[in-house]
This record gives C-alpha cells, sequence and structure tokens, in this order.
C-alpha cells in the first residue's frame, strides 16, 4: 500500500536518508526505531509529503508522492498523521479538531460529521471532553484527540510520529492502549516509536534505521529479540538497559 | 478661565464639524489601510516569490515616502496624470496606503508567530494553502495582532490632522482656521487638544483590553 523505493533526502549538505526501500502491507503495523536523528521522522514526513524527497519514489496504493503536485491532497486524506507534539488546533475544542477536516476538506454534511466525530471522541475514551478545548486537557488526552482527528479522515492508513515521546510517563499507556486497539481492528500503520514493549507486541515489522540507511527489518519479534546486525544489538541494549 | 468656557462654548459647535472629519478620516483610512496590509502580508507569506519580492518592495516604498508628501502627491500631482481626487478621497487614500505598510508588517508577524506543527497539522488532514490561512492561522494570528492594531488606530486618529495639509477642513485645521480669525490661541489649541484625547482614550481602553486578552492564552 505503501512503497518506497530508494528515497534519498538531503536538508542542505546533510543527508539524512540515503536510499531506502521498504514497503507496507494494507493492514500490517510497521515499527520504525532508530536513535534519534537516524532520520526515522522524515520518513514519515515524506510519506505523506510534509517534506519533499530528492531522489526515488513514494507511492500510496500506486500514487506517487508529489508535494508540489494537486494529488498530494488525496494522498493526505488517505494517510493521516499523528504528532510527537500533538498539534491540535487551540482555538477549537476537541470536537471542532476531529470534524475539521471532515467538514471543511470532505465537505461531509454537519450533523453527519458531528455524529461521528463524538462517536471518535468516545472511541478514544474522551466523549466528556467533546467540549473542552486542547490547552484544558492533559497531553494524553490531546494525543487521543489528535487520533480521533486522523480517523475522522477515514484514512487507509495512519502515520505517528512518536506519538508518545512528550508524554508524561504515566500518560503514555492510555495512547498506547487506543494505538493497539487501532492495530487490532486492522488499521495500516507505520509508528516511529522509542516503545520497545509496543513494538515487540504489535508491531508486525519493525525496521531499525541508523544513519540514513535501514541497517535490519523483519518480523518485530526476531529483530527486537535476536537483532543479527551489531548496530541493532548495541541500539537495543542501550534503549533497553540505560544503566 | 472664564474666557475659556466661553470660547469653548462659542468654538465647540464649529470645532464638531472638524471632529467629524477627522473620525471619517480615520475610520476610512483603518479600513483600506488593513484590507492592504492582508493584502500585503499574505503576499509576503505566500511561498510565491515573485508575489512575496514584489509586496516587500511595495512595503519598502511606502514607508520610505513621509505621509505629508504621499499626500501631496495625490492631491496636487494626480490631477496632472488626469486623476482628479477631492482633498477627502485624496486624504482617505494617502493615509491608507502610508499605514498598508505598518499594517502589513504587523499582520506578517502574527501570522509568522503561529507554530509551524499547527500549518503542518492542518496539511496533514489535507488543507490547502488558502484553507489552512482561512481555518487555522489567521483566527489564531488575530489574538496576537490585535494590540498592534490597537495602537496603529491610536496612531492614525492623530495622523489624519496632516489631511489638514490637502484643505481637509479637520479638528486640526478647523482649530487653525479660528485661531488665525479670532487671535485666541489658547482656547482654541487647548479645546482642540483636549478634543484629540477625549477620541483617543476610549481607544487606550481598547488596547489595554486587547492586550490582558492576548496574555490570557
Amino acid at each position: 500500500m505503501i512503497e518506497l523505493s530508494d528515497v534519498h533526502k538531503s536538508f542542505g549538505k546533510v543527508e539524512v536518508l540515503k536510499g531506502i526501500t521498504a514497503s507496507v502491507q494494507k493492514g500490517e503495523v510497521v515499527c520504525i526505531i532508530g536513535p534519534s536523528g537516524s532520520g526515522k521522522s522524515t520518513i514519515l514526513r515524506c510519506i505523506n509529503g510534509l517534506e519533499s524527497y530528492d531522489r526515488g519514489e513514494i507511492s500510496v496504493e500506486g500514487l506517487k508522492v508529489d508535494r508540489d503536485a494537486p494529488s498530494i491532497v488525496n494522498i493526505r486524506t488517505q494517510v493521516s498523521m499523528v504528532f510527537q507534539r500533538f498539534n491540535l488546533f487551540p482555538h477549537r475544542t476537541a470536537l471542532e479538531n476531529v470534524v475539521e477536516g471532515p467538514l471543511y476538506v470532505k465537505k461531509e454534511p454537519r450533523a453527519q460529521a458531528l455524529e461521528r466525530g463524538r462517536a471518535l471522541l468516545a472511541q478514544v475514551g474522551l466523549a466528556e471532553k467533546a467540549d473542552a478545548h486542547p490547552p484544558q486537557l492533559s497531553g494524553g488526552q490531546q494525543q487521543r484527540v489528535a487520533i480521533a482527528r486522523a480517523l475522522a479522515m477515514q484514512p487507509k492508513a495512519i502515520l505517528f510520529d512518536e506519538p508518545t515521546s512528550a508524554l508524561d510517563p504515566e500518560l503514555v499507556g492510555d495512547v498506547l492502549g487506543v494505538m493497539r486497539k487501532l492495530a487490532d481492528d486492522g488499521m495500516t500503520m507505520v509508528v516511529v516509536t522509542h516503545e520497545m514493549g509496543f513494538a515487540r507486541d504489535v508491531a508486525d515489522r519493525v525496521l531499525f534505521i541508523d544513519g540514513g540507511v535501514i541497517v535490519e527489518q523483519g518480523p518485530a519479534k526476531s529483530v527486537l529479540n535476536q537483532p543479527q546486525h551489531v548496530r541493532t544489538q548495541d541500539f537495543l541494549r542501550r534503549v533497553l538497559h540505560p544503566l | 478661565m472664564k474666557g475659556f468656557w466661553h470660547d469653548a462654548v462659542e468654538f465647540f459647535p464649529i470645532l464638531m464639524n472638524g471632529v467629524a472629519l477627522t473620525i471619517i478620516v480615520t475610520i476610512g483610512s483603518l479600513l483600506l489601510s488593513t484590507v492592504l496590509g492582508l493584502i500585503w502580508a499574505m503576499m509576503r507569506v505566500s511561498g510565491i516569490k515573485a508575489l512575496s519580492m514584489l509586496s516587500a518592495s511595495l512595503i519598502n516604498v511606502i514607508r520610505g515616502i513621509p505621509i505629508i508628501v504621499l499626500l501631496f502627491y495625490l492631491y496636487f500631482v494626480m490631477p496632472d496624470l488626469g486623476v482628479t481626487l477631492s482633498a477627502l478621497q485624496a486624504a482617505i487614500l494617502g493615509l491608507g496606503i502610508a499605514y498598508s505598510a505598518y499594517q502589513a508588517e504587523n499582520f506578517r508577524a502574527g501570522i509568522e508567530a503561529i507554530d509551524k506543527g499547527q500549518i503542518e497539522a492542518a496539511q496533514s488532514i489535507g488543507m490547502g494553502w488558502w484553507l489552512t490561512m482561512r481555518r487555522v492561522v489567521l483566527p489564531q494570528a488575530v489574538r496576537i495582532v490585535l494590540p498592534p492594531y490597537g495602537n496603529v488606530m491610536i496612531m492614525m486618529l492623530k495622523d489624519s490632522s496632516q489631511a489638514s495639509t490637502i484643505t481637509v477642513a479637520e479638528l486640526a485645521l478647523q482649530g487653525k482656521l479660528i485661531a488665525s480669525s479670532t487671535f485666541k490661541n489658547t482656547s482654541v489649541f487647548t479645546l482642540v487638544a483636549v478634543m484629540y484625547l477625549t477620541m483617543s482614550i476610549p481607544l487606550i481602553l481598547l488596547v489595554r483590553h486587547f492586550e490582558k486578552r492576548a496574555g490570557k492564552r
């Protein structure tokens, strides 16, 4: 469903992606792990055209991703994104955040969008917060609203960019719980994360990225439990046993 | 002092005619400068190089010319080019254009103060440039822009007196006319000053209200 083939990307003189080739099948949950600065987030941002890429090709359902082409709107409505820092619209309520895309991008009828918006907030456990503004919500609640906002577009896939990295530790579980449920329901997900437990339990496949290349990939359990490459072993040792 | 009150009662009605024109010039040029300022600011942040450079040069040209020269140009030079404006039209147009440069820079600062993540979130749900502006950026920028906007209103009220240089009989010119025919300079100009101050005070309070509201978030 999502195909990357030999994708290169530089910021100025720094080459952050040095030929990424990967694919994500429908219904698959793929976790991308790796040290910071390795290019993990850049891959996600290239998939939905928030960032351009210099070489290679990315396609979503056969449609080439080109952030300067009109088709990018089509791709973005099919591939939603959840950000590390939530990026909710602070001047709108939780419910308004969720229905913004359906109402103004997809032009759904108001009553229908609101009804579905409330159902989505209920699905992420925030039915009673529909009228709250983002600054009144905790980080975990904000991120769950952001997930509901992504779901409201009825996407074929969701990209998660370190969705729990900005959260207090005790709030991480709520967000991961919602994501696990989504995975169980068959949503196609690409998750950049440092939550190795989540990757092990929920992901079908794990990509380990370092220095702009995919160093190792495979079924989650084998990559995380028996990493073959020395850089993967080293990274996992430092993440799992920081002391 | 008794003389002052006597003069005040006598001159007040004539000066009120000036006040009416002052208000018309201020509101007219405020509206014009707001619309033009928004257009310049949108061009500036459009991401289209030609538009952004055009707007930047326009702003610099406008900023580099004194208001009074702009007014003279519109009122005295334009007729030579076949465009005749009434003094009032020239005043509103001149002040509106002159202030559009400051408005544009103010609006641009407000727009650029919005977190980039907001724009990315809007894009990620498929919003285009204009929808992102209208639904996400501008509503948030308004809060930031309002306090300086209030200051511009106060400055415009006072600078509307420059319209007197092209014969618009607003408050300052009315005062000058009365003073030169009655020689009661003290009474007249005290009165004129108090009338400007009276009009400014509500605006000053409005700015304070905007500042408090902007500080809340």
